[in-house]
């Protein structure tokens, strides 16, 4: 609880005293520019994987042919853009770039780079995490399209490739009783993820004391909190907007 | 000059500083001296404003700092540079960018202006053809003269550095505090050096406070800190055989 406070008083103080519009734009496209090199590779990894994969044990379990065959891609359809994509895509977005949020932040705590931030006037929370949050804000909803994307196309893949759907039916599974309210809620999802793990992991990492052993334990922390914070938003927002 | 009135602070009930009081001059090397954990961090941290002391305040030329608004305070910022222990140098950042980089927040300068500016300071730290080297590629004793290029750049009326020499070999420990005191006088900086380094304190330190266990037991020059009479400083001075050798036969 008084951590909670504390990660309060920390957001209040990004919007303080900030520098010129400028010297923002230019942190923020550097840590898009970051955060974008870093996670895609992953990214594409896991998701074409979890789409492929996903259609193969759909597969597995449709024994009766009463059931059409492009119910396949439609549960991968779902399936992805409900869950896969914002949400197990947070998990790794949190233990890729959140903990090396934190890490960086914690280095440069011990190392009192942020006290010669602060020795020039320099509000170093605002200077160096809002840039931060807010190039997760902007960066993380692409990257859960993107991935939405190839998991959709791991599937199609995989299910033609070794016969388990012929493509025809592939897509007409993937545009079958589609809501488009779920791409909406996705979104929505993408947005408060990021910033949730963005300023959860800049908190841990910002508040490292001691030396390279806590930098580590922050890093973990930050991951850990911020998975945890990710489920917990995660149920709250399927509550209120399903 | 720099004046501290009364600056206590304590942590958690833990109290680390005491009513700690005096002057630091103009053009000078001042030292804050005592041995590791005594508060000569906490105390230079609360002069520049990286802590608010619990009581008391410290003046920068008769403008008291502690309690001034913003304005003020981002005023006597300008005219603060600051080395610190490990250097400090943005990992991030190469040589050239790590020196400009106060320009750039504090000051409109052009940049071909910038750049001269930066080059001159690291040249009179003795760094020349290190401009695109990252911070992390270069050795200790190369850090902590880029922080002092870096803490100069913006043309300071205070220095503050913590530790200057601690990592480094003997030699290249006597040259960095050889370069503040030179660059103390050259510029007419009040220069404020935390250092539990006895050939520092004997070396650079014109003026001396020695802090024990958060208490500001003695005041004076490197001239007469070998004849204080205070056992407590007596016990710092005379650490090594060598220097309790010395007490015996010449100084007292
Ligand atoms: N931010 C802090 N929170 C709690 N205790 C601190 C903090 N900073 C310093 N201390 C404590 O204050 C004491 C003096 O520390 P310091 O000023 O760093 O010593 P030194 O004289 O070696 O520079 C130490 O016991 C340290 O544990
Ligand atoms: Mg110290």
């Amino acid at each position: 609880m008084k951590e909670f406070g504390r990660y309060m008083l920390f957001l209040e103080s990004l919007v303080v005293r900030r520098e010129t519009f400028i010297t923002y734009y230019r942190l923020v496209v550097d840590e898009c520019m970051q955060i974008g090199v870093k996670s895609i590779s992953l990214f594409v990894l896991v998701s074409t994987f979890i789409g492929a994969v996903t259609t193969v044990q759909t597969a597995y379990n449709l024994v009766t042919p009463l059931v059409p065959r492009y119910i396949i891609s439609q549960v991968v359809r779902e399936m992805t853009v409900l869950e896969l994509a914002p949400t197990i895509m947070a998990i790794i977005f949190a233990g890729k770039i959140g903990s090396s949020m934190a890490g960086g932040l914690g280095t440069m705590r011990i190392t009192e780079q942020i006290d010669a931030l602060e020795v020039m006037g320099i509000n170093s929370s605002s200077y160096l995490v809002l840039p931060k949050i807010i190039a997760c804000i902007l960066m993380y909803p692409g990257l859960v399209i993107f991935s939405g994307i190839c998991s959709i196309v791991g599937g199609f893949i995989v299910g033609t490739l070794t016969d388990i759907i012929t493509p025809t039916d592939y897509v007409l599974g993937l545009r079958s009783n589609f809501n488009d309210y779920s791409i909406t809620f996705a979104m929505i999802k993408s947005f408060v993820f990021a910033f949730l793990i963005a300023s959860i992991s800049c908190f841990k990492g910002y508040y490292t004391k001691g030396g390279a052993l806590e930098v580590g334990i922050a890093s973990t922390e930050a991951v850990t909190s911020s998975v945890i914070a990710v489920l917990l938003a995660d149920y709250f927002l399927a509550n209120l907007l399903l | 000059m720099i004046k501290i009135k009364n600056i206590s602070k304590s942590f958690n009930d833990k109290s680390i500083l005491r009513n700690i009081s005096g002057e630091f001059d103009k053009g000078k090397t001042n030292l804050i001296i005592g041995s590791s954990g005594t508060g000569k961090s906490v105390l230079l941290k609360c002069i520049v404003g990286l802590l608010h002391p619990d009581t008391g305040f410290a003046f920068y030329d008769l403008r008291n700092f502690t309690d001034a608004d913003k304005e003020v305070k981002s005023e006597i910022r300008r005219e603060i540079g600051m080395l610190f222990q490990g250097g400090a140098l943005f990992d991030s950042k190469n040589v050239e960018q790590n020196v400009m980089f106060p320009l750039d927040i504090l000051t409109k300068m052009p940049q071909d202006e910038k750049l001269d500016r930066v080059n001159f300071c690291l040249k009179r730290v003795g760094l020349e053809n290190v401009n695109t080297k990252m911070a992390s590629e270069i050795s200790g004793g190369m850090k902590k003269r880029v922080g002092i290029a870096r803490a100069i750049v913006n043309n300071p009326n205070y220095l503050f550095c913590d530790e200057p020499n601690s990592g480094l070999d003997p030699q290249t420990s006597i040259l960095i505090d050889e370069l503040i005191q030179e660059i103390t006088h050259e510029f007419n900086i009040t220069t404020i050096v935390v250092t539990h380094d006895m050939n520092s304190v004997l070396g650079m330190g014109e003026k001396i406070m020695f802090l024990y266990k958060g208490d500001k037991l003695w005041e004076g020059s490197n001239e007469d800190i070998t004849h204080s009479g205070i056992k407590e400083l007596d016990d710092f001075v005379f650490i090594n055989k060598v220097m309790k050798n010395l007490k015996g036969n010449k100084l007292v």
